[in-house]
């Protein structure tokens, strides 16, 4: 159970999508400019990563790993080159679902996230977190958590710089810089803030 | 009133269509600094008080007062110290010795000389460097050079390692000022704290100067570990074995940053800070009740291998710049929280959050900067939490 504690915290603060990777920004930066939509959006990208991450681990482990289709009689099989564009079939699925749902029964999200929902399924967060899992030879316990906690990582930040956001919707910023280019400079102070965790040891 | 006359006389360049009206803030910047703004609401209606922005900034830097008199005091003491071991070097030392004054520890005038010779040539450098840069924007954005500034540049030196080089320290308050606030519109707009913005930029940008594992007595050949990285180390219980107690801590006779080495002097500038009401209390007893929870709580749990778990919550009072941070940071109205239960729970955040990086990050051994920059990310959003869920309270009561 610790051990899961610590993967959760790690990959909620120390290795935050968002601000320590920078994974996920054309969404993080666009559709962050109100906090109900940024929880919206957060949520859904939790729940995707939350089954992705998990449902690639177990198509990697018995489908596409060397050796992995012994139980269909080809042990010698290595199909890992096929990884990438299984993991982004996956993803495609898995967010044209998670879309009709939302349309049938959250119809005001639906509206508000709009063009960004279908854009989940490039959003590089979520990518990332299943090459990550990859990557680092999560078993599927250690996915689960994973894939729920950088989810909810991501939220946390995309949450906190759309409150960021609004307030600045008081400010004064020159004209040059008014948009995206506030943005950025937010999204990078927040990333200053955020390494407090950096080198924290789990 | 010759110099009222030679501003009443001036002024008509500076208005529009007067010669100089490109630099009405410089003028007027000169002018409100010496004398009160004439400029005041006519038409009713309209809230009174007798705070306004000026009063507000004039009160922070007097309530450094304390902090200031220890930092001359403590940087000269200390490296007085050092020199009494490592023999002078520098040109301070050169001037010193030109004046005559001596390196004795024990003598009060020839700390607080030395200590200015420190003080004063980093405080100049961010004067000048974050001052150029306020004006150039004001000037060139029309807003009006405030008093913040000087509160800015103020805890921007306190924080300073005494050993920084110069061009770091103009560095760190340009990036402060211009990134920090300016960009933002200037005071009262910002989200971070200009100052700690600065001081964290230096601090990850030179870490190998910064990082607080080593204490920042400016001689050559001194080093030695600073009080929060023996107790990362070894636990605090081996402080008492190098010589360091839980007094001089508190009155301020440790080795580290300029200014924030004294609790007892912090604590005075936040008492007048709270006696003024420019402090918003709340932030406080948050702050004190997240730090002094979290260590119980720690104290509680235990670790075999991180001697940090056991430190009690009245040493994290007194090391590092726990007491500062809380005295004139955490108490900043502008990125804090706005909403009377928001400010107790960024507090509670910001103090768990220090104490969090001081005994579970390795890689900080200080961390009130950090946690202050992290609740100043969040306060935004508490208080959008606060208000939303006073909304529901009140929707519940009228239906």
């Amino acid at each position: 159970m610790e051990h899961y504690i610590a993967l959760a915290v790690k990959a909620i603060f120390v290795e935050n999508l968002a601000l320590s990777f920078f994974l996920g920004m054309c969404t993080f930066i666009a559709v962050s400019k109100k906090i109900s939509t940024a929880i919206g959006l957060g949520i859904s990208v939790m729940i995707v990563q939350a089954i992705t991450v998990p449902a690639n681990n177990l198509i990697l482990n018995y489908l596409l790993a060397p050796g992995a289709l012994s139980w269909a009689g080809f042990p010698d099989v290595d199909l890992t080159f096929l990884g990438l564009i299984s993991y982004i079939g996956v993803i495609a699925a898995l967010v044209q679902i998670l879309e009709m749902v939302l349309d049938k029964y959250f119809p005001p999200l639906y509206n508000a996230l709009g063009v960004f929902l279908p854009l989940i399924t490039v959003n590089c967060a979520i990518l990332g977190g299943s090459l990550f899992m990859v990557e680092r030879g999560y078993d599927f316990g250690e996915s689960v958590t994973y894939g729920l906690s950088s989810g909810f990582g991501w939220a946390l930040a995309i949450t906190a710089m759309a409150g960021v956001r609004e307030k600045l919707k008081y400010s004064d910023i020159p004209d040059g810089l008014q948009g995206l280019g506030i943005t950025f400079i937010t999204a990078g102070l927040m990333a200053m803030a955020f390494m407090s965790f950096s080198g924290v040891k789990l | 009133m010759g110099l009222r006359n030679f501003f009443d006389r001036i002024e008509p360049n500076f208005e529009k269509g007067g010669r100089w009206e490109r630099y009405f803030p410089i003028y007027e910047m000169v002018e409100s600094f010496l004398y009160t703004p004439k400029t005041v609401t006519t038409v009713a209606p309209h809230a009174r008080s007798y705070i306004d922005m000026k009063r507000i900034m004039t009160y922070v830097v007097i309530a450094t007062v304390p902090c200031i008199l220890m930092a001359l005091y403590n940087t000269g003491l200390q490296t007085n110290l050092a020199i009494a071991e490592f023999g002078p070097s520098g040109w301070r030392a050169a001037i010193i010795g030109a004046l005559g004054i001596g390196f004795n520890p024990a003598n009060p005038l020839a700390n607080m000389m030395h200590g200015l010779l420190y003080f004063l040539p980093i405080y100049i450098t961010t004067l000048v460097a974050g001052g150029i840069f306020e004006v150039i924007f004001a000037t060139v954005r029309k807003h009006e050079v405030n008093e913040g500034f000087l509160v800015s540049s103020m805890l921007y030196t306190l924080i300073l390692p005494a050993t920084t080089p110069l061009w770091q320290v103009a560095l760190g308050i340009i990036f402060g000022v211009v990134i920090g606030k300016e960009v933002f519109g200037g005071t009262g707009k910002n989200f971070l704290n200009p100052a700690l913005t600065g001081r964290a930029f230096l601090y990850f940008a030179y870490p190998a100067q910064m990082s607080g594992d080593s204490v920042w007595v400016p001689v050559d050949g001194y080093t030695g570990a600073t009080a929060l990285a023996v107790s990362a180390a070894d636990g605090f219980q081996e402080l008492a074995a190098r010589g360091m107690t839980w007094w001089d801590s508190f009155l301020g006779f440790v080795p580290g940053s300029l200014g924030e080495t004294s609790t007892l002097a912090a604590l005075l500038g936040l008492i007048f800070l709270l006696a003024t009401k420019i402090a918003n209390y709340r932030m406080v007893v948050g702050c004190l009740g997240g730090m002094i929870g979290f260590t119980l709580l720690l104290n509680l749990i235990g670790s075999d291998t991180n001697p940090m778990f056991a430190m009690p919550w009245y040493w994290h009072l007194v090391l590092g710049g726990y007491a500062f941070g809380l005295a004139f940071m955490v108490t900043e109205p502008v990125s804090g929280a706005h909403t009377n239960m928001g400010r107790y729970i960024y507090g509670a955040l910001i103090g768990v959050m220090v104490v969090m990086i001081r005994v579970i990050n390795p890689a900080f051994p200080e961390g009130m900067m950090l946690a202050i920059l992290f609740g100043n990310v969040f306060a935004p959003l508490i208080d959008h939490f606060v208000v939303q869920a006073n909304i529901k309270r009140r929707a519940k009561r009228y239906v």
